[in-house]
């Protein structure tokens, strides 16, 4: 019997050579303790060296290997192809991000993005260091771990329809990280990180489609950060009515 | 060389079952608020007299209206419960340190919409 393969569908694009992203066939051994990744690695490998992709550590920690494997935004590390099997398996870049090469996505946009939230804890009074580190308890760790697993792999971007239709949209990771540094006993800094959050591209552009949960592969939970978000900042606005002499 | 920009594609709703929803659910929000505009006609029928109000009854009682309505309390049913699953992303609370989980916090609010449900029907049959 020969052995199995199976078929992976993969968007190509070269700049220079192609006009636009085609599809081009690979046949690869199916084995089922294969991910997608370990298949493009064999077509890389052993078929075609031209196709390009990111990876890296092949274990969900790095999150650079994030693609659409049959239209869904995943890691496709952690993509058995055995939950495919034997039908094709399609696999293109992220969804709504511009495609530098084959499966390789442009990300200026969102690096834009994270910086422009801060995503670092910012103090108004640095205690000085013989006063030794900022302590914290377990229960102000916990308010803000979960954001904190963010690993910037941008399946929820790629999940966001409103990313999609209104790319000026801050987003759902560079929010939950926001969220994360603003959650933190240590941090001072959500002021700043406001402008953005609480601004015209910020979390009221998000319509709460809660797809950005669904694929984070870390359960990071980006969709609660937003909303979240948005009822900080109508606390604020309502704060800022009520006590329109205090500071926001 | 530049990068390929894909065009947004207007139909990404369809043939996903969870955006299909979530656009069923914003859609819904037309029903909720065809009805308020009908209680702040009801309001307005109220205050030019006994006939006009009267005649506002007998309108919404014509076949057309009770079948709005019934399509209307089917998309409020739909609309309010796929919000009150949504509670918990926006409601975080927390007693002695620890996050109430979300069942609660889902239960908390159709507890909420049950009592003010019975104050409201109280209010109406005792009329």
């Amino acid at each position: 019997m020969a052995a199995a393969t199976i078929t992976l569908e993969v968007l190509r694009y070269r700049p220079g050579e192609d006009q636009a992203p085609v599809f081009q066939d690979y046949q690869v051994p199916y084995r089922d303790d294969w991910v997608v990744l370990d298949a493009l690695n064999h077509i890389k490998d052993e078929i075609d060296g031209t196709v390009s992709y990111r990876w890296s550590c092949r274990m969900g920690v790095c999150g650079s290997c994030g693609m659409m494997i049959n239209g869904v935004p995943k890691l496709s590390c952690a993509a058995f192809l055995k939950d495919y099997y034997p039908a094709t398996v399609r696999v293109e870049p992220l969804a709504h991000f511009p495609i530098e090469r084959d499966l390789v996505i442009a990300m200026d946009d969102f690096m834009q993005k994270l910086s422009a939230v801060k995503p670092w804890i910012i103090r108004k009074d640095e205690q000085p260091l013989s006063d030794g580190e900022y302590r914290q308890t377990p229960a102000e760790l916990d308010r803000y771990k979960q954001f904190s697993m963010c690993i910037n792999c941008l399946l929820c971007y790629a999940a966001c329809p409103v990313y999609e239709l209104e790319p000026r949209f801050v987003g759902p990771a560079a929010i939950a990280l926001a969220a994360r540094y603003n959650l933190d006993s240590r941090d001072q800094g959500r002021g700043q990180r406001q402008e953005i959050v609480a601004g015209p591209d910020g979390v009221w552009d998000c319509t709460l489609v809660g797809e950005c949960t669904t694929v984070c592969p870390k359960d990071v939970d980006p969709a609660g950060a937003i909303q979240q978000g948005k009822l900080f900042s109508a606390l604020d606005w309502m704060k800022s009515v009520v006590l329109p002499w205090g500071k926001r | 060389m530049s990068p390929f920009h894909r065009p947004p594609q207007f139909n990404w709703w369809v043939g996903n079952r969870a955006f299909t929803l979530f656009v069923v659910r914003e859609l819904t929000s037309v029903f909720v608020a065809a009805y308020a505009v009908l209680a702040l006609l009801l309001l307005r029928n109220l205050a030019l007299g006994r006939d006009a109000y009267e005649a506002y009854l007998r309108w919404l009682v014509t076949p057309g209206m009770v079948a709005f309505h019934i399509v209307a309390l089917v998309a409020a049913l739909y609309h309010s419960t796929t919000w009150f699953a949504l509670s918990p992303k926006a409601m975080v609370v927390r007693i002695g340190g620890r996050r109430v989980p979300p069942r609660v916090v889902v239960s908390a609010n159709y507890l909420a919409w049950i009592i003010v449900s019975v104050i409201v029907a109280v209010i109406v049959l005792r009329a």
